[in-house]
């Protein structure tokens, strides 16, 4: 493969994983809480609509950004309404949140814009304009490093980089201070958490706003920056692979950026070559699609290191008397 | 006693769950600017003034009394199978094969072996996730989650590059032969001077889905795996203690509720497109689960929760059809359902209960 290809191949990588990586640490958030999530798509998908309804009506992404984050938060409040105050079953509640976000989505817009479930295309200032970052037209001559800073490096929206930046403060956040321990002890042992005097429906709202937060960001980009306008079904279940990549990770920030990274390049090649052929084997197109689901489930049934979810995942939690 | 009565918990909770629901759309229809009351009474007219109406309102409940009892089954196991949209695809791969390859003499006898290739095939799909969940602990959501993905992409992959007749454009098979048709309600009831169910897809794998009501009604009250299966739902632990295998009670519901969902495929694909196309499923399987939660996972409650989804779906078509609001509007009505009969159910528990109590000790 030629370098510039091989460049090319990773730069859509970069930003096809942009969206899984953003839903899949505000999965992680959720779930090390406790609180199942598989209403990430359906936060995505409210996201991405009202984010550039908003930035299609008023100008301005960045508005578009915030009503984005907005419906996302809402859906979140819903399923934290669902899950933690009413102790109802997190999957089926994460279920009506996506049925609820995909039927919304396209009501909303045919009535807003009438333009068949879609929203206008966005342009100039409605949507998030790649940025170069210093030097990186001045330092593209420079042999191997040079176009490796100019087409991968450079060149992304800012919300790419906030992605990026993301993973750390994850880390940090999880594991480096007091709120991060609490979060992840009200997913492991409420109850001692419950002792300790800390409460418990505290921390999981918490946990829940910032996965909406996360969701919001994933959505706003994927309408915004990753293409100009939202169409309906745009996530195209790109909520269940940020899903994948998390149990694939493993529930670990870092892990989850290489999960989401390696989902993204099976999504880049699927994209860019209909018909692969590996060692004289020709691949087709559907087991790229497939393969994120397949590694998840190989990767579920614990032949290859087992995936354990945080162990107070999928339980309300009812205060002993 | 700080219970309310078993009927109030059978009818008064999801009554209410579906009334909320029911507001709740309505405040939407409200929203976008229709009126609530015209909108119901188009749909009223569409999908039940007329025969050809009822003939889709049938057609579409048949395919979610499958899957609603595929959901329900694994329910009283407490498993929650979510791929039922997956095992349906896969149970059409089934009735396509037989359909395409075996000559039929005869339509019943068509049925008959397609049924079994369809419960064959769902099952099939069902059981790696079963087995994973049994032996292993995956968990039986996100593994049947992601055997919808894997489904539509053997679907896809096999439709066009295996099935796909040669010359062919769009990723189906070739239509069935003429005497693996199915009889639709049209050539069953019309008669010259009333022509019944005229153009409309209801056949007689409805009828099949009735039985399948029945079926799973006797199985689940009526025999020792039933009891076994309930069990299991109600306590492993106290299951294990009763020398009730597990393993063996949940491999068997999930080949139970994926077969279920497998036979959906006889109305889409052998009932009505007579060929297998791509999106056969169109999303039945997930109906299934607000079918199961609205019908309270008994197989009565399911036939008319799917009743009033087929009435959802054929008057949604009519209101696309005549006004404004797209066919979405059902998929928000399914997710409100989905919410206040799942998900919101101690919403509306608690204060009945409280008020039921309250109403007890007064009278004491």
């Amino acid at each position: 493969m030629e370098f510039v290809t091989l460049l090319q191949v990773l730069d859509s990588t970069v930003r096809l994983a942009m969206p899984l990586l953003l839903a899949c640490l505000a999965g992680l958030f959720s779930e090390r809480a406790g609180i199942f999530d598989i209403g990430l798509e359906g936060k995505m998908l409210a996201a991405a609509f009202l984010s550039a309804a908003v930035a299609a009506v008023t100008g301005s992404v960045w508005l578009g950004l915030l009503a984005g984050i907005g419906a996302s938060l809402l859906l979140s409040a819903i399923h934290g309404l669902a899950s933690i105050t009413f102790r109802g079953n997190q999957l089926i509640s994460g279920v009506a949140i996506n049925f609820l976000a995909s039927g919304l989505t396209v009501l909303l817009a045919q009535d807003w814009f009438a333009e068949g479930g879609r929203t206008p295309s966005l342009m100039g200032a409605g949507r998030f304009e790649s940025l170069t970052l210093p030097f990186a037209e001045t330092l593209s001559t420079v042999p191997v490093l040079g176009p490796i800073y100019y087409e991968l490096i450079s060149g992304h929206s800012i919300l790419v980089y906030v992605g990026f930046l993301m993973v750390p403060l994850t880390w940090w956040v999880l594991f480096r201070t007091r709120f991060g321990l609490r979060l992840r002890a009200v997913g492991e042992a409420p109850e001692a958490v419950d002792t300790a005097g800390v409460s418990v429906v505290g921390m999981r709202f918490a946990a829940v706003a910032i996965c909406g937060v996360l969701c919001g960001l994933a959505g706003a980009y994927l309408a915004t920056g990753l293409q100009a306008g939202f169409v309906r079904e745009m996530t195209a279940g790109r909520g269940y692979i940020a899903l994948a990549a998390l149990i694939f990770a493993k529930w670990r920030p870092w892990h989850a950026l290489w999960a989401c990274l390696l989902f993204g390049l099976l999504q880049a090649v699927a994209l860019r070559y209909q018909n692969l052929e590996i060692a004289g084997i020709p691949l087709p197109v559907q087991l790229m699609d497939a393969l994120p689901y397949i590694l998840t489930v190989v990767i579920l049934a614990g032949f290859v290191g087992k995936a354990i979810p945080p162990r107070a995942g999928g339980q309300p939690y009812v205060k002993e008397r | 006693m700080d219970r309310m009565p078993a009927w109030a918990d059978a009818v008064l909770v999801p009554l209410i769950s579906i009334l909320l629901a029911a507001l709740l759309s309505a405040l939407v229809i409200l929203a976008i600017g229709e009126s609530p009351v015209e909108a119901l009474l188009l749909m009223v007219d569409g999908a039940l003034m007329r025969s050809t109406g009822w003939g889709y309102t049938l057609y579409y409940a048949t395919n979610f009394i499958f899957t609603g009892l595929c959901v329900a089954i694994a329910f009283h196991a407490s498993l929650f199978n979510i791929g039922g949209e997956g095992q349906a695809m896969i149970g059409g791969l089934g009735v396509a094969l037989v359909c395409l390859f075996i000559p039929f003499p005869h339509w019943s006898i068509a049925l008959l072996v397609a049924t079994g290739a369809a419960a064959l095939f769902g099952a099939g799909w069902a059981l790696i996730p079963a087995w994973l969940q049994a032996r292993r602990g995956s968990h039986i959501v996100i593994t049947t989650i992601m055997f919808n993905f894997i489904a539509a992409a053997v679907l896809n992959y096999v439709l066009v590059n295996l099935l796909r007749p040669a010359g062919a454009m769009d990723p189906a098979t070739a239509p069935f032969p003429a005497a693996t048709h199915l009889p639709s309600f049209h050539d069953m009831f019309a008669t010259a001077d009333n022509p019944l169910f005229r153009g409309s897809p209801a056949n007689v794998s409805f009828f099949l889905a009735v039985l399948a009501c029945l079926g799973v009604w006797l199985l689940i009250w009526r025999t020792r795996l039933g009891y076994e299966i309930r069990a299991m739902g109600f306590s492993e632990s106290a299951a294990r203690y009763a020398g009730i295998s597990p393993v063996r009670i949940t491999v068997i519901t999930m080949l139970i509720s994926g077969g279920l969902a497998g036979m959906m495929a006889l109305n889409t694909t052998m009932g009505e497109a007579e060929r297998l196309v791509m999106n056969a499923t169109e999303g039945a399987g997930f109906i299934g689960i607000a079918v199961a939660l609205m019908g309270r996972s008994h197989p009565l409650g399911v036939l008319l929760a799917a009743l009033l989804f087929g009435f959802l779906y054929q008057g949604g078509a009519e209101l696309a059809l005549w006004t404004n609001i797209p066919r979405e509007l059902i998929t928000v009505i399914q997710a409100l359902v989905i919410l206040f009969t799942g998900a919101l159910g101690n919403m509306v528990r608690v204060p009945l209960e409280r008020m039921f109590v309250a109403l007890r000790r007064r009278a004491s």
